[in-house]
């Protein structure tokens, strides 16, 4: 195997990275073509993020980063060096469950659940934004989670309630 | 993922240092095109250098002259959620917004997003010939399920559309972009950004491949009153344009003073037709008129087997769309079709 030697940075091997995920600091030590998602699914053990397309088009990769909802299948994990992660392990207080969670669970939001992580972290993030208010506007804003169940009206419903009862609160 | 070597570049200058002489060196910005094509091994690198950390050209800023300087690694969201932009560029704005999803508007750079390439299926399936991936190979979609290809400036080499939003906007707006590299700075203005296929439909544009994108710049005139951004697709939300239209006019005592109309979905770049909008300066903003240019800016396009529908289409979005911009209050994010 060629390798360039420029700088310490130059080279294949692993880099050792860290990252503050759901609120703890991790090291792990991935080489530079390894993604978010894998280098928190396989090096992190944190399988509740999901690898559905790997692609970018369905969404049950979406993580929070840096405040930011992102696709973790189309980063590199060494470009997050540094970052502060949310997946959906971390997004529970304890056993209390966050109120989108309890929501999904009462619109039956979910029927085979791989894209659920995927649109919780989405709404997390898009509730955040507070730029989608209106229901159309929700369903556009979540549009990038795909659910091959059929249950995205109920998706819906459930993003709403916790929204509007975020903006009456 | 092949394998490859992974180095961040503090300042352009040390970014442009890594990738010297190296010509499978990339650039990495958001990822979110080059990371899917480096999967499916379109596109290969030896080397990726990552200028998300450089300090410089991260911000939105009013220029001396008028006009704004938009960051290259701004992300597509922070541009489209901008003040400045939302108030003086809200065609922009609206580009913006209708591509992708969230989550990757949130990722995706400005920089990145000129040079985002084709999602022909052929250049994304290496198991048929593509000139835009293997130069000299042929081209699949001209004879085969060319729905979403191109119908104005097409070669026999490649029928490919580019597929950004935002960049329909930027052409519209006569935009200009900022370019850094190891022969120094230069600027072109966006019309001579992207390229026709032509017999080299492997360059989708006129960066050299050690050059960097820095800044767009957007001039003074941002047509804030009367704009309109019209995509239509297959579902209304995250898919790219079968055709697109982005409209501009300044309008006086019910007279068009100038129109910009570029199109989206139908070439290998932005489309603009400067005698169509030259034709529409001080003419009453009818229907009828704008029919008349949206004939002559699909002036000479040729449809293949399944794609014909889509010149009849871009005549009648034009129209729709330049009305629209009479009255840009009637543009709702997820109205239906596809707004």
């Amino acid at each position: 195997m060629e390798i360039v030697t420029k700088s310490t940075r130059n080279v294949l091997q692993p880099r050792l990275l860290s990252l503050r995920v759901n609120g703890v600091p991790r090291i792990l030590e991935v080489s530079p073509w390894v993604s978010l998602l894998d280098g928190l699914r396989d090096h992190l053990d944190l399988t509740g993020t999901k690898k559905g397309c790997d692609h970018g088009q369905c969404g049950a990769c979406t993580v929070i980063c840096d405040g930011k909802r992102i696709l973790s299948c189309l980063t590199l994990a060494v470009m997050k060096n540094g970052s502060e992660i949310t997946t959906i392990e971390g997004i529970s207080n304890g056993d209390e469950l966050h109120p989108l969670q309890k929501a999904f669970i009462e619109h039956d939001a979910f029927q085979c659940g791989y894209c659920t992580p995927g649109q919780i972290c989405s709404a997390i993030g898009m509730i955040d934004e507070k730029k989608a208010q209106t229901r159309a506007e929700v369903k556009d804003s979540m549009s990038g989670n795909l659910c091959r169940c059929g249950a995205n009206s109920n998706i819906i419903d459930a993003i709403m309630e916790v929204k509007e009862r975020r903006n009456h609160a | 993922m092949h394998n490859f070597n992974y180095a961040q570049a503090q300042n352009i200058g040390e970014a442009i240092e890594f990738a010297k002489g190296n010509e499978s060196a990339k650039f990495i910005a958001g990822g979110t095109n080059l990371i899917d094509l480096l999967k499916y091994n379109i596109t290969t690198a030896n080397m990726l250098v990552d200028i998300n950390h450089v300090p410089e050209h991260h911000l939105i800023e009013e220029k001396s002259d008028g006009g704004v300087r938009l960051g290259a690694f701004v992300t597509n969201a922070d541009t489209a959620y901008h003040p400045l932009i939302e108030s003086r560029y809200p065609l922009l704005s609206k580009a913006i917004l209708a591509g992708a999803s969230a989550q990757i508007r949130n990722m995706a750079t400005n920089g990145g997003n000129l040079l985002q390439r084709t999602r022909c299926y052929y250049f994304y399936d290496p198991a048929t010939p593509c000139n835009k991936r293997e130069p000299g190979t042929g081209c699949s979609a001209i004879g085969g399920y060319n729905r979403i290809m191109a119908v104005l400036g097409t070669s026999e080499n490649c029928i490919a559309v580019f597929p950004s939003d935002m960049c329909v906007a930027l052409a519209a707006l006569q935009a200009v972009v900022n370019i850094t590299g190891p022969e120094g700075d230069r600027s072109m203005p966006f019309a001579d950004f992207h390229r026709l296929p032509g017999d080299t439909p492997h360059l989708d544009n006129n960066l050299k491949t050690d050059e960097i994108i820095v800044s767009i710049d957007l001039p003074e005139k941002g047509f804030d009153k009367n704009y309109s951004y019209l995509k239509l697709r297959d579902r209304s939300s995250y898919a790219f344009a079968l055709v697109s239209v982005a409209t501009g006019l300044e309008l006086e005592n019910n007279l068009i003073k100038e129109a910009r109309i570029a199109l989206g979905g139908l070439a290998h770049k932005p489309w603009r037709v400067e005698k169509a909008e030259d034709f529409l300066k001080d003419k009453e903003p009818t229907m009828s008129n704008f029919a008349s240019a949206a004939e002559m800016i699909l002036f000479g396009a040729t449809g293949f087997e399944h794609n014909s529908f889509k010149i009849e289409l871009a005549k009648r979005a034009i129209v729709r769309n330049c009305m629209m911009a009479l009255n840009p209050e009637s543009q709702q994010p997820g109205a239906q079709p596809s707004l």
